[in-house]
């Protein structure tokens, strides 16, 4: 049905909630690059796009300079990006700022910096979302890119500094509703797409996989861990600081009753002897000034922080026990190709077929194979041995 | 004449330093250039803009990024916006001092009158430019890009010519294999792959690889195919290079830092019903 100018102008926009951000690859090229630049610095950009309905489109970005503390440096640091977005803008790139990236060392980006920006972006723009590359996780092999945006019910609770126990129990809300994660979709024009395929085919294995084939994953692992403990420490900080808080409500509540019993009983004597009672509360009285309760969001941050480095840890875990696994599985199966070089020497046949047998036997499920590989009479010792550690391993890992 | 005054063309590379650039090139650079030719205005054919980047201690040209500059082109004269050329490089700057200009690129294969024209202008901003062609035609299917340097014709002390003669040019697609082919060649990806999947499409490719090598030693053994003997040698070295260790040394190896890494999630799985636990503590406990 038709509806007038005035009643579309009239009706509220409501806007779809935002579902997906779709980075281009340039965009992520150029934020790897600005990160692994200045790594281990960490550094921020902004994000330009356009804001489509349900769908965030990054379409490009630019860095910022690394800012010293100097006072002056501000403005320039304003002016660095109001040029930088009119020349954008001159050659047709997209000139509305959707938020910005940077980069973080493991993964421990969740400070109270991060909420204010956020909060100071969307004051002026309706829908931002910031972009967290880790360019350490990066040489792990995975790719750590990530779509943060706060939660709406967190921000209005924020904003209106409500932040106390009470409302958050009102509301619902835990340390997981602080931020929230958007699925990331990556798209490319169809020009650069086929500038890909043209340079580069198909390689069977690349850069990323040689980066997570390491089996020495443990510098990463200890760093996690230490970044761990700091912040378990802190968490108790945070934890003793509401223990306080409560211990002394406590004694301020028990100390108000015995204040309030003896002026009840004062009462009494009063009124048995004709005076005026006195009131029953008496507002200067130190015992009656409430107590600050501590804020929660550095403790709310802690536990943010603390998560995703046991997600981090089990994650890494995860890649490494499978690469042990298929290592020790690997590992024999390069041996016989040792012993299948040799026959290329010799050219014995006999040899050859019982080496492929062999290799048969390992490329099947193991559980399936019996006593594998005792047949041929070329008296191999190792095999007995080798056998005897696959199934060690298969049932390791079946066990876990 | 006398013979001191004959004088000689000089065609071919005349220094050595022209003789030994080679160039290298981020992908990062191929792909601004195709957004912005993707992004250009209506009129113009093609887009030119600035090379950035460092000159390695080893003579290589290392191009690491770039910014497109708006120009115009008539017939024969050509027009490009200094200013901005100038603001752009100030901002690029401040991000990173290290990258300077080293060359030029613009568009559509070969080199035209109005290219050598913009070379000069790049001359007088750095010595010895380097001139990057991006093909983006894409005729018999193919999208070249090449990289010029530009060599002065000269007939004794009259400059006749500038000529570009093309230099060796190395793709480095590092970065771009840190991200994944598969997500940059598709026009679209639906979701970034997690850790496992990852893990998994790794091992499918690792086991292809040493299907192939399989079959290939294989053939070789049946007589199939000639055996490459510096193939043979380095699969004998890929093989010698795993360390030898007894399987009870291994098992042991293996064995304990898998231990470790079960402790390892032992504790973060403590760690989070930890977080549960505090944050009933703080939110949930009621005051009388």
């Amino acid at each position: 049905m038709a509806r007038s100018f005035l009643q579309v102008a009239a009706a509220e926009e409501v806007a779809p909630p935002l579902r997906v951000v779709q980075i281009e690859g340039l965009v992520m090229l150029k934020i790897i690059k600005h990160c692994k630049e200045f790594s281990p610095a960490l550094v921020t950009g902004q994000l330009l796009g356009l804001d489509v309905g349900s769908v965030l489109e990054v379409t490009n970005c630019f860095p910022f300079p690394i800012q010293e503390e100097d006072e002056e440096i501000e403005a320039d640091g304003a002016n660095y990006q109001l040029e930088m977005m009119r020349c954008l803008r001159e050659v047709n790139v997209d000139n509305n700022t959707v938020g910005w990236y940077q980069s973080t060392m493991l993964g421990c980006f969740q400070t109270a910096e991060l909420i204010e920006t956020f909060l100071n972006y969307q004051e002026n723009i309706r829908r931002c979302v910031c972009i967290i590359y880790d360019p350490s996780r990066s040489n792990q092999g995975a790719l750590a890119f990530k779509a943060l945006k706060l939660s709406d019910s967190f921000m209005d609770l924020y904003r209106s500094n409500n932040f106390t126990g009470e409302k958050l129990r009102e509301k619902n809300l835990s340390w997981v509703d602080i931020f929230e994660e958007i699925p990331v979709k990556v798209s490319n024009s169809a020009l650069i797409s086929a500038f890909m395929t043209e340079l580069e085919p198909d390689t069977p294995v690349t850069q990323r996989d040689y980066d997570r084939l390491q089996l020495s994953s443990s510098p990463f692992l200890e760093r996690n861990m230490e970044f761990l403990i700091e912040c378990m420490d802190d968490l108790s900080v945070e934890q003793q600081k509401f223990q306080f808080y409560y211990r002394s409500l406590t004694r301020q509540q028990a100390q108000q009753q015995s204040w309030l019993q003896k002026r009840r009983d004062e009462n009494k004597a009063r009124k048995a002897a004709g005076e005026e009672p006195l009131p029953e509360e008496d507002p200067s009285n130190p015992i009656f000034k409430p107590i600050p309760e501590p804020p929660r969001l550095e403790s709310f941050l802690i536990a943010n922080r603390i998560a995703n480095y046991c997600n981090q840890i089990n994650g890494c875990r995860h890649c490494c026990h499978y690469n042990y696994y298929y290592c020790c599985y690997l590992l024999p199966l390069l041996l016989l190709l040792l012993v299948v070089l040799a026959t290329i020497r010799c050219y014995c046949s006999f040899c050859h077929c019982f080496c492929c047998w062999l290799l048969l036997i390992l490329l099947l499920p193991l559980s399936i194979v019996g006593g594998g590989g005792g047949g041929g009479g070329d008296g191999e010792d190792d095999d007995d041995d080798d056998d005897d550690y696959y199934y060690y391993y298969y049932y390791y890992y079946c066990s876990y | 004449m006398a013979a001191s005054d004959r004088t000689v063309l000089q065609f071919g590379p005349s220094s050595a330093v022209t003789s030994n650039i080679t160039a290298k090139v981020h992908p990062l650079v191929i792909f601004n250039i195709s957004d912005c030719y993707v992004r250009r205005p209506d009129q113009a054919e093609r887009v030119i803009g600035t090379l950035l980047g460092s000159v390695l201690p080893d003579g290589t040209v290392d191009i690491r990024n770039s910014y497109v500059v708006p120009h115009n082109e008539f017939s024969d004269q050509v027009a490009l916006d200094i200013e901005y050329h100038h603001t752009m490089l100030k901002s690029h700057l401040k991000v990173n001092p290290q990258e300077v200009i080293v060359g030029w690129f613009s568009t559509g294969l070969g080199v035209t009158g109005g290219s050598a024209l913009i070379h000069e202008f790049y001359c007088r901003e750095v010595p010895n430019p380097v001139h990057l062609t991006v093909g983006t035609g894409f005729r018999n299917g193919e999208g070249t890009v090449k990289a010029y340097v530009s060599v002065n014709l000269s007939l004794g002390d009259r400059q006749l010519a500038a000529q570009f003669q093309e230099i060796p040019l190395d793709l480095r697609m590092i970065e771009a294999e840190r991200v994944g082919f598969d997500i940059l060649k598709s026009t679209s990806v639906d979701k970034l792959p997690s850790d496992l999947e990852g893990m998994e499409v790794l091992m499918e490719r690792l086991l292809t690889l040493i299907n192939d090598i399989y079959k290939y030693v294989d053939d070789t053994v049946e007589g199939h195919a000639v055996p490459d003997n510096s193939v043979g040698r380095i699969l004998s070295e890929t093989v010698a290079s795993l360390p030898k260790l007894s399987p009870p040394a291994f098992d042991k190896l293996v064995n304990d830092s898998l231990q470790d890494q079960l402790l390892l999630l032992y504790l973060s799985s403590i760690t989070r019903t930890q977080l549960s636990l505090a944050e009933k503590l703080n939110t949930a406990a009621q005051m009388p």
